[in-house]
């Protein structure tokens, strides 16, 4: 088995205030710690699950500054093989279509029998960059995978549908598939592993060395315009109750025990 | 001519509510833009679902046929692949939904058009069409212009709008798929329903759900002694199923349950709109998080902005000295 997955590195935004730069249409991504999508965790996670019971590779791809080589390094150290890095400001990364088109021109050429994308990323969160990649690729894909079972020359894959309702589906291979949350438990990378990984090979690459016409992934080529990033106004009717932690649990309990809600 | 074309959404048997809440969108959308709505539905025996979405004043076109009993992506792209040159609607819209992202990216790259997906908003001005979406989830939101094509493709976020009351009289007609044959390089196997815990949570009362805030496993048990003192049952964002902390029939949200208890205290849970969902049927909500901007406030009616672990073992000790 030979897998390919695509990772990106993403700022966590989960505690952080957030705030849009001058120009309107970029973030300030300055004070951020960034790291591997959540979806694309449990995407290097499955790819090293299949390789430790099939045997196999796994190729890492990833669109992304220098500084996610920390990260890309990481998905080495818990087991893929090799890596390779797409560097090159021309790519118009807010459309999902041209993100596919670049890693569908750094993949071409290659064998696979398996891509994993995550199926959201944390910043952007189209849902699209995975599929719109098979497509590029004319290959076979499912979304939103929560269970992979590879067969011979065939994949079943439960697609995790709304309520949490399964839904399987058989794919014949080469296939891409978007991976869901929750499919594994992400391993920590051993120290063994660690140590491993800066051996092993994270070539760097630009557009014009994967001949991927700049024009063809650029501002131009894409249809749709990023116009303007805006912070929403965010209404809350709730009372904030306010204090030290302990009159607020006070106040918290009284409302609530007094309200008749407990 | 601008003619808006509506993918419905059904599973199971029943229009999924996706699919009325874009009619919230695509009349008024078809309006400005000059043209008129076609509703699209796909699959098999069909008739009471056509007449229910005939209701909202859309001319509804059907394709029913035995082949499309199960939705299949390869399938569904085909069909609208032709539907596209053929009709060659302004827009085609379906949900953000497990079905609509399994094809929509694709049919895109396809027939080279462009795609917005999970638009909350859509707006035709001066001839431009703009989708309004959210970014970091739902921290920031993002105003994305189309470029002149002659389809766009867009996908509704689920929720983001109000479905309307049944308008008009619309008509239904039956048209042929296009494609008729089978695919054998993917094939649907079943459906699996969601497992069965020993708590069901859409009938608690009260729920003290946590989420990624709560850090460790061992944290739970401040989380279970809290539920426990005040009879309530534990529940969860999809951060702490994912992390093992509960079970997976007690996460609440789009991918799991909807509650609806007299009592919903969030716990270290930002309020993602995929969380809120699930919850924001909840009578009387209570959120702690220690982000002030954290979305689950705009869904709280009680609010604490602080760290959770310093609140929950002091509101534990004063409900039980109030309730005696
Ligand atoms: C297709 C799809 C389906 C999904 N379905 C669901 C679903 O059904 N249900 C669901 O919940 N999510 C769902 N999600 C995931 C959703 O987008 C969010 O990622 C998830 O809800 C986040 O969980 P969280 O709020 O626990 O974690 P986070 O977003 O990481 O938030 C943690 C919060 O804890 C706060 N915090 C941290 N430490 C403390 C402390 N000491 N005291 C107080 N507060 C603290 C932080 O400020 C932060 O706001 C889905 C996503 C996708 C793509
Ligand atoms: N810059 C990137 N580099 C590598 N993979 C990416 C990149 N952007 C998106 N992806 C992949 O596409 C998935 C879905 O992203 P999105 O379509 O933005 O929700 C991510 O989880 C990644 O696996």
């Amino acid at each position: 088995m030979k897998t390919i997955v695509c990772i990106k590195y993403v700022p966590d935004t989960s505690e952080a205030e957030v705030k849009v730069n001058p120009d309107g249409k970029t973030v300030d991504n300055s004070r951020f710690s960034y790291d591997i999508n959540d979806a694309d965790n449990y995407a290097v996670e499955e790819s090293v699950l299949i390789k430790e019971d099939k045997g196999g590779e796994v190729d890492v791809v990833s669109i992304g500054p220098k500084q996610s080589d920390v990260m890309i390094r990481m998905a080495l150290a818990k087991g893929c093989d090799r890596a390779k890095r797409i560097e090159d400001e021309r790519i118009a990364d807010h459309d999902p279509l041209m993100v596919a088109k670049v890693l569908a021109g750094a993949i071409k050429g290659e064998k696979f029998d398996l891509i994993m994308t995550g199926c959201y990323s944390n910043d952007d969160g189209h849902m699209s960059t995975g599929v719109a990649l098979a497509e590029e690729l004319g290959v076979n894909h499912a979304s939103m995978v929560k269970k992979v079972e590879v067969l011979d020359g065939k994949v079943k894959a439960h697609r995790e549908l709304e309520g949490g309702l399964m839904e399987v589906v058989e794919l014949e291979l080469p296939a891409v598939l978007t991976i869901q949350t929750g499919i594994n438990e992400p391993r920590y990378a051993p120290i063994r592993g660690i140590r491993q990984a800066q051996k092993k090979e994270l070539s760097v690459a630009g557009l014009d060395d994967l001949s991927i016409d700049p024009a063809e992934v650029g501002a131009e080529a894409s249809q749709v315009v990023l116009e303007n990033l805006y912070i929403p106004e965010v209404e809350s009717a709730a009372e904030f109750i306010e204090g030290e932690p302990d009159e607020k649990a006070e106040k918290l309990a009284s409302i609530l025990v007094k309200g008749g809600l407990v | 001519m601008g003619n808006v074309l509506l993918l419905a959404e059904h599973r199971q048997g029943a229009l999924r509510d996706i699919t009325f809440e874009m009619m919230a969108i695509a009349p008024k959308l078809a309006e400005d833009m000059g043209g008129e709505v076609t509703a699209l539905l796909i699959g098999s025996g069909m008739d009471d679902m056509a007449k229910k979405l005939s209701e909202y004043g859309v001319k509804v076109q059907v394709i029913d046929d035995p082949g499309f009993e199960n939705f299949n992506a390869e399938k569904y792209q085909k069909v609208l692949s032709v539907l596209i040159d053929e009709m060659k609607p302004a827009v085609l819209m379906t949900g953000q939904t497990a079905q609509g992202v399994d094809f929509m990216p694709a049919l895109a790259v396809e027939k080279k058009l462009p795609l917005v997906a999970e638009a909350i908003g859509l707006e035709y001005v001066d001839g431009t069409l703009k989708a309004t979406r959210q970014m970091y989830s739902g921290k920031v939101s993002a105003t994305v212009a189309f470029k002149p094509a002659e389809t766009y493709l867009v996908t509704i976020r689920e929720g983001a709008v109000e479905a309307p009351e049944p308008a008009a009289a619309g008509s239904v007609e039956k048209i042929d798929s296009p494609f008729k044959e089978d695919i054998t390089y993917r094939k649907f196997v079943e459906y699996i329903e969601a497992e069965v815990g020993d708590v069901d949570i859409t009938q608690s009362e009260i729920l003290v759900a946590v989420g990624r805030g709560l850090k460790e496993d061992k944290n739970m048990t401040l989380i279970e002694e809290l539920a426990q003192g005040i009879k309530a049952d534990v529940a969860g964002s999809r951060a702490a199923t994912d992390a093992g902390w509960i079970p997976h029939d007690r996460q609440v949200g789009t991918s799991g349950k909807t509650v609806k208890p007299k009592l919903y205290l969030a716990m270290g849970i930002s309020g993602a709109f995929q969380h809120v969902a699930g919850m924001k049927g909840a009578k009387t909500v209570v959120a702690i998080n220690k982000d002030p901007e954290a979305p689950i406030f705009t869904v709280a009616d009680y609010a604490i902005v602080d760290d959770m672990f310093k609140v929950i073992p002091a509101l534990q000790e004063k409900i039980k000295e109030l309730k005696g």
